[in-house]
C-alpha cells in the first residue's frame, strides 16, 4: 500500500471539487468497510481518499407520508434499522440493513458504499430495486437522478462518471396494501456473502385476493442486480396463491444467469433464485396483509 | 450436563475450578502475543511467495529489491545452508530436513502456491512490500495436480524427481508421488467376511481444511553480533523451534533462544516453523531485529492446513450385531512434502471396536498443495468420518440401535487394535453408556427433515519430555517454571497439579510459560500432552520441594527427616503432636536456615491413556437449499481426570466446533491449477456463534493408572466424531447419506437429486 492523501470535505461541493482534481486516483470513503478491506488486499492504489461522512446530506434519514424516505448515502446501517419509522414503513430496507455484516460493520457500512461497491450480491440492492428507489447523483455537471436497477453496470461498475457523488437514495411512500420482503442465502447464519438473494415487492388488490403489481430483484445470479421484470409481470392481475407465485419464481429461474464459482454453481443458485423469490413474495404477501414477517 | 465421574479418588484442588492464571491479562488484553513484541530499530520482513502450484525455478534476481530505499536485506534459498539429508523430530512426527529447508524457502522448484521464495526486510512493511515486487523470479511452469486420486495416477505430474514409494521399508524403483504405503493386518480378512450377514463397503472423501486459529504465524528475530541468536514467536513448542532452526541454519542449540509468546491458537499447525528461520536469517543478514507477520492469505497458502483423504471403508457384521471384519484403504494429501497423518488416521480408525479380522492400508501421497501439518488428531478425523459411516449404516441395515451396536462391539480393556497395541484401562464403553444415559439421548426429536445422528472417536494421546520447576517464596507461595506453550488452560491445569501435592491453592501456585534458556527441554503442547506430561513434571517438582522442605523441618527441629510428616499443609513429627510448622512459617524461615528451596523435575511418562468420545447430533436440513442447522449437540468424553472441568469442556466445545465446521463448510475451495480461491474467513467458512448451538458436555472419568491423578489428555478427540455424527444425522433427517465432506447445502441439494 502506497501513501495517500485523506480528507474530509464539509459539503458536496467540496467533495466533487476534490474527485474531479484527482480524477482515478481519488476514492470516496463512507464506512470503508469495502474500501479499506480492497485497498489492503492490493485490489488498487490511490492518491487520495474523501471521507464523505462529514458532508450533511449525505448523512440525512427522513420520512415524510406525501415524499416518502431520503436516505443519505453515507447513513449507517444502524441508523436505518433502528429508526422507527423506517422499520414502519420500509420493513424490507431493515431486512437488508440488519444482515450486512455483523454489528461493528453495521455501525459503519453504509447504503451507498453498498451500492456503489457495485457487488451482484450487495444486500441492500435487491431492496432498494424492489422498493423503487433512485439514486440522487451530484457531479461536475448537473444533479441527476437514476433508479437503482440502472445504477450498477458490471461487477464493481455503475453509471457514476469521473467526480461524481451518490448523495442519498429516495424512495417513494410505500403504495397502500403493499408489501416487500428481502431475503439471502447463505451457507452460514451470518456474516456471509449471498448466494442469491431476492428483493421482492407486491401491491395487493383491494379485497386482498389478487396482485395488482410486483417487483422482483436477484442478486448473485448475474454480473449485476438483476431487475427480473418478467417475474413481475407474471403476477400482475393473478390471484394470490401458490400457483401465481410458482409462476413468478419460474420465471426468476429462467431470468438467473448465473456462474460456477467458489460460493456455488449455476444450478444451485438458478434453484435457489426460485426458492427464494417464492419464500420472498409469501413474506411481502404476509406484510401488504399487515403480517408480522421475520427477517431471517 | 451431568457429569459422570467414575474416579474414586477424592482431591482437594484437582477437579476444581479456579480462576486461570493468565485469565485477567487475556481479557483485558494485555496478554502480549508475537504480533504484539517490538524492539528499537526493528525491521520489517515480507516473504514473496509463489504464484504458481508448480514450476522450475531458473533464476531469482534480487538486485532491484535490494537497490530500492528502504531495504536492508534480501534472502533466497541460497542463503540457507544445503541441508543434509536426514529426519528431525517435532513431536507429532518426523520431517525429512531438507525437505523442512525446502519449505523454508523453494530453491529448485516451487511446490504450492504460495511457497516462499524470497524474503526481504525493510524499514516498514510497505517498503518491504514494494521490494517483493521488484524481485525478478524466472519460473517454468509445470503442470500441477492437486487432488489424491490424480497425484497416485501414472503419468501424473511428479512434484520430486527423487521420491520413491517407501512401502514397510522396501523402496520403489521409479519416480512416484506416493512417498510411502503402510499396512495394519489381523485375523484373516476373509474368514471375517465369510462370517458376517451385512457388508457395507462406500468410498468417501473429504476436503483441504485449515487449523484457523485467530492468530496469524510472526517470529521476530534478533541475531546479535555475538552470534547470540533470539527469536520471538508465536508457537506450540519453543524447544521445537530452537531444534527447526538449529538444523535448517545449521546453528548451535545453545546459541538460540526460543521465546514463547502468547499464542492466538495453534491446533497442531503451530509445532512446525515458517517465518523463525527466516526472522533469524534476515537479522543475520542486516544486523537489525527483524519482524515478520502473515496475512490471513498467507496462512492459508503456505501453512500446514489438514490433509484431503480419499478413502474407501468395508465391513461385515453378523445377524445378531457383532462386527466381524474391516477393511480400509486411506490415501492422504501430505502437501507439497511427504509426512501426512495416514499412519495416526490407519491405527485411530477402527480403534473404537473390538473386530477380530481387519486390514488397513494408508497412502502418503504429495501433491501440490502446502505442506499439510498437525491439526487436532492428526488423521483420526478423516477416517473417523468413513468408519462411523459405516458403522451407522451397518446398524441401520440390521435395524440395530446406533448406541446399542457400538457398545455390543465396543473395544475394552484387553482388546487388541488392528494395528498390534492391546488396550490397557479405557472409557470407550463408559462414554457409550453415558452418551445412553444422558439428556440428549432419551430426549425425543420431532418434525420433518430432522435427524438424530451418533459417532464416536479415539485418540492415542502422547506421552514425552516436560521439565518444571518450583520455588519456594517467603510467603509460602510458590513460582512455577514451566515450558508448555499455554494454548488451551494449561498454566491452571499444570499448577492445580502442584497445588495438591503442596496443599496450596491453586492461586498460590504462580505459573509461568519460560524461554529456551530459563526451563529444561520441554516437547510441543500437542498430542493432548501437556496436562499429562508437564502435570507430570508439575507433580514431580512439588515432591521434590516437600522432600526438601521435610529435611529442612528435620534440620530445625533436630529430627530424622524420615520422621517428618505433611499433611494438611502442616509440617509435623511421628510420634510427637507438639511439633508442627505450617508450609508458610517454614517458607519464612528458609532462607536462614539454610537457603532457599528449589525442586526441579524432568519426565519422559510412557503410561498416556487413550481417549474416547461419543458425540450426538441433532439436525434440520432445509431440503429446499440443503442448509443443515445443528439443532441441539452433545459431546461425551473420557478425560480420565478433569483437572480443570471448565477447561475440558471448553476443549470438547472447541473441538466439536472445529470437527462441525470441517464437517458443513470449510474447505480450500481449489481451481484446477492450483490456486485456493477462497484465502479469506469470509469464504472459507468456519462456524460463528450464530451457526451452533450451546454444546453440552458430558465428562467421563475412567481415571489412567498411567498418571497420578489418572489424567489421560483431552485436547483432540473431541474433533473426531462430528463429521461421522453430522452425516449420520442428515441421513436420518433426510435420507441421504453424505460421503464427501464438506456437506455444504449444495453439496446436500445435488445428493437430494434436487439440482
Ligand atoms: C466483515 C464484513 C462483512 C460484510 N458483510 C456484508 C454483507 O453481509 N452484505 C453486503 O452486502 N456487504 C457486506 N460487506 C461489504 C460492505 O460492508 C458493504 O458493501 C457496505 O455497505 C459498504 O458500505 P461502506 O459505507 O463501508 O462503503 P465504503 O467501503 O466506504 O465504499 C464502498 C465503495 O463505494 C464507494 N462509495 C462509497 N460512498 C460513495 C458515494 N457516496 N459516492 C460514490 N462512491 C461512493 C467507495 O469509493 C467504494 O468504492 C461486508 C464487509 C465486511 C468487511
Amino acid at each position: 500500500m502506497n501513501d495517500f492523501e485523506y480528507r474530509a470535505p464539509a459539503s458536496v461541493s467540496e467533495a466533487v471539487a476534490l474527485l474531479v482534481e484527482k480524477g482515478e486516483r481519488a476514492r470516496v470513503l463512507a464506512g470503508g468497510t469495502d474500501l479499506i478491506v480492497q485497498l489492503r488486499g492490493g485490489r488498487f492504489t490511490l492518491d487520495r481518499m474523501v471521507d464523505v461522512k462529514g458532508v450533511p446530506e449525505l448523512n440525512q434519514l427522513r420520512y415524510d407520508a406525501a415524499e416518502g424516505l431520503v436516505v443519505g448515502a453515507a447513513v449507517p446501517c444502524y441508523r436505518i434499522y433502528e429508526d422507527e419509522l423506517v422499520a414502519a414503513h420500509y420493513p424490507a430496507l431493515v431486512d437488508a440493513a440488519r444482515i450486512i455484516g455483523g454489528i461493528q460493520i453495521q455501525g459503519r457500512a453504509s447504503l451507498g458504499g453498498n451500492l456503489c461497491n457495485a457487488s451482484p450480491s450487495g444486500d441492500s440492492i435487491g431492496a432498494l430495486i424492489a422498493l423503487e428507489a433512485t439514486a440522487v447523483i451530484a457531479g461536475p455537471g448537473e444533479t441527476r437522478s437514476v433508479p437503482v436497477e440502472q445504477f450498477c453496470t458490471a461487477p464493481g461498475r455503475s453509471v457514476l462518471g469521473p467526480g461524481e457523488l451518490l448523495v442519498a437514495l429516495r424512495l417513494p411512500p410505500p403504495k397502500p396494501r403493499s408489501g416487500a420482503h428481502y431475503l439471502r442465502f447463505i451457507p452460514r447464519y451470518e456474516m456471509d456473502i449471498a448466494i442469491v438473494s431476492a428483493g421482492v415487492a407486491a401491491v395487493l388488490s383491494p379485497d386482498m385476493s389478487s396482485f395488482v403489481s410486483a417487483r422482483v430483484a436477484l442478486g448473485a445470479v448475474a454480473p449485476t442486480p438483476l431487475f427480473v421484470t418478467e417475474a413481475g409481470a407474471a403476477l400482475a392481475g393473478k390471484p394470490i396463491s401458490e400457483e401465481s407465485i410458482a409462476l413468478a419464481a419460474e420465471a426468476a429461474r429462467q431470468a438467473a444467469r448465473p456462474i460456477n464459482d467458489m460460493r456455488g454453481t449455476v444450478e444451485q443458485r438458478r434453484h435457489l433464485a426460485a426458492v427464494l423469490t417464492t419464500r420472498a413474495l409469501r413474506g411481502a404477501v404476509a406484510r401488504a396483509k399487515g403480517e408480522q414477517v421475520n427477517g431471517h | 450436563m451431568a457429569n459422570k465421574v467414575l474416579v474414586r479418588q477424592e482431591f482437594k484442588v484437582v477437579g476444581t475450578r479456579p480462576i486461570r492464571h493468565d485469565g485477567t491479562d487475556k481479557v483485558t488484553g494485555r496478554a502480549l502475543y508475537g504480533g504484539d513484541f517490538s524492539l528499537p530499530g526493528m525491521l520489517y520482513g515480507k516473504v514473496l511467495r509463489s504464484p504458481h502450484a508448480h514450476a522450475r525455478i531458473l533464476s531469482i534476481d534480487t538486485s532491484a529489491a535490494e537497490a530500492l530505499p528502504g531495504v536492508r536485506g534480501v534472502v533466497t534459498a541460497k542463503d540457507l545452508p544445503r541441508p543434509e539429508e536426514g529426519i528431525a523430530d517435532v513431536g507429532e512426527g518426523a520431517v525429512n530436513l531438507r525437505f523442512l529447508s525446502d519449505n523454508i524457502l523453494a530453491s529448485n522448484k516451487a511446490l504450492y502456491k504460495g511457497h516462499a521464495v524470497a524474503a526481504v526486510a525493510a524499514v516498514d512493511a510497505h517498503t518491504a512490500e514494494a521490494a517483493l515486487a521488484l524481485i525478478k523470479v524466472d519460473y517454468q511452469v509445470l503442470p500441477a495436480v492437486v487432488n489424491v486420486r490424480e497425484a497416485m495416477k501414472e503419468g501424473a505430474p511428479i512434484l520430486h524427481e527423487s521420491l520413491r514409494t517407501d512401502a514397510q521399508g522396501q523402496k520403489g524403483t521409479t519416480p512416484t508421488n506416493i512417498a510411502s504405503r503402510i499396512q495394519f493386518a489381523k485375523g484373516t480378512l476373509e474368514q471375517g467376511f465369510a462370517q458376517a450377514d451385512v457388508v457395507v463397503e462406500r468410498e468417501f472423501e473429504t476436503a483441504t481444511v485449515h487449523q484457523g486459529y485467530i492468530e496469524p504465524h510472526n517470529a521476530t528475530g534478533l541475531w546479535s553480533s555475538d552470534g547470540q541468536v533470539t527469536i520471538w514467536c508465536s508457537t506450540q513448542g519453543a524447544f521445537t523451534v530452537r531444534d527447526l532452526v538449529s538444523q535448517i541454519l545449521r546453528y548451535p542449540v545453545s546459541k538460540i533462544k526460543v521465546v514463547p509468546m502468547e499464542i492466538g491458537g495453534g491446533f497442531g499447525g503451530k509445532t512446525v516453523v515458517y517465518l523463525e528461520p527466516l526472522a533469524a536469517l534476515l537479522s543475520r543478514k542486516t544486523g537489525k531485529p527483524v519482524k515478520l507477520v502473515m496475512t490471513r492469505t498467507e496462512v492459508f497458502e503456505g501453512t500446514g492446513p489438514t490433509p484431503a483423504a480419499s478413502m474407501k471403508v468395508k465391513m461385515g457384521a453378523t445377524r445378531e450385531g457383532k462386527l466381524t471384519a474391516a477393511e480400509a484403504s486411506f490415501a492422504f494429501e501430505a502437501g507439497a512434502y511427504p509426512g501426512s497423518a495416514v499412519g495416526a488416521g490407519c491405527m485411530c480408525a477402527f480403534a473404537p471396536y473390538d473386530i477380530e479380522h481387519g486390514k488397513i492400508d494408508g497412502y502418503d501421497v504429495v501433491v501440490n498443495k502446502p505442506k499439510a501439518a498437525a491439526y487436532r488428531a492428526p488423521g483420526a478425523t478423516q477416517t473417523g468420518f468413513a468408519v462411523e459411516s459405516v458403522v451407522d449404516e451397518l446398524a441401520e441395515k440390521l435395524g440395530l440401535d446406533p448406541i446399542a451396536f457400538r457398545m455390543k462391539n465396543s473395544a475394552r480393556e484387553g482388546t487388541r487394535r488392528i494395528d498390534g497395541p492391546i488396550f490397557g484401562v479405557i472409557g470407550a464403553l463408559d462414554c457409550l453408556e453415558a452418551a445412553r444415559a444422558s439428556d440428549h439421548w432419551s430426549s425425543r426429536l420431532e418434525g420433518p427433515n430432522r435427524g438424530r445422528g451418533v459417532a464416536s472417536g479415539f485418540w492415542f494421546n502422547i506421552g514425552l519430555q516436560s521439565s518444571c520447576t518450583i520455588s519456594v517464596n517467603a510467603d509460602g507461595t510458590v513460582n512455577l517454571v514451566e515450558g508448555s506453550a499455554d494454548i488451551g488452560g494449561t498454566r491452571a491445569s499444570i499448577a492445580m497439579q502442584a497445588a495438591e501435592v503442596l496443599c496450596l491453592r491453586a492461586e498460590e501456585v504462580k505459573p509461568t510459560v519460560a524461554d529456551t534458556d530459563s526451563i529444561g527441554y520441554t516437547q510441543v503442547t500437542g498430542g493432548s500432552r501437556t496436562t499429562f506430561a508437564t502435570g507430570w513434571a508439575a507433580y514431580e517438582a512439588a515432591h521434590d520441594v516437600l522432600r526438601q522442605m521435610k529435611e529442612r523441618v528435620a534440620k530445625i527441629w533436630e529430627a530424622n527427616p524420615a520422621d517428618v510428616t505433611y499433611e494438611e499443609g502442616v509440617f509435623g513429627v511421628k510420634g510427637d503432636p507438639k511439633m508442627q510448622m505450617a508450609f508458610r512459617e517454614l517458607a519464612g524461615k528458609l532462607n536462614h536456615t539454610g537457603g532457599p528451596i528449589v525442586g526441579r523435575a524432568t519426565v519422559d511418562p510412557k503410561g498416556q491413556g487413550g481417549a474416547f468420545a461419543t458425540h450426538i447430533a441433532d439436525v434440520e436440513v432445509d431440503p429446499e437449499t440443503g442448509k443443515v442447522k445443528v439443532l441441539r449437540y452433545t459431546t461425551v468424553q473420557d478425560a480420565g481426570k478433569a483437572v480443570h472441568p471448565s477447561y475440558v469442556e471448553g476443549q470438547m466445545q472447541g473441538g466439536a466446533v472445529q470437527g462441525i465446521g470441517w464437517a458443513l463448510n470449510e474447505e480450500y475451495f481449489m481451481t484446477p491449477g492450483g490456486t485456493m480461491a477462497n484465502t479469506s474467513f469470509l469464504d472459507y467458512r468456519m462456524p460463528t456463534t450464530l451457526d451452533l448451538p450451546m454444546i453440552e458436555t458430558v465428562i467421563v472419568e475412567v481415571a489412567n493408572p498411567g498418571h497420578p491423578f489418572g489424567v489421560r489428555g483431552v485436547g483432540e478427540v473431541p474433533i473426531v466424531p462430528p463429521p461421522a455424527a453430522l452425516a449420520n444425522a442428515i441421513r436420518r433427517a433426510v435420507g441421504v447419506r453424505m460421503t464427501r465432506l464438506p456437506m455444504s447445502p449444495g453439496a446436500i441439494l445435488k445428493e437430494m437429486g434436487t439440482v
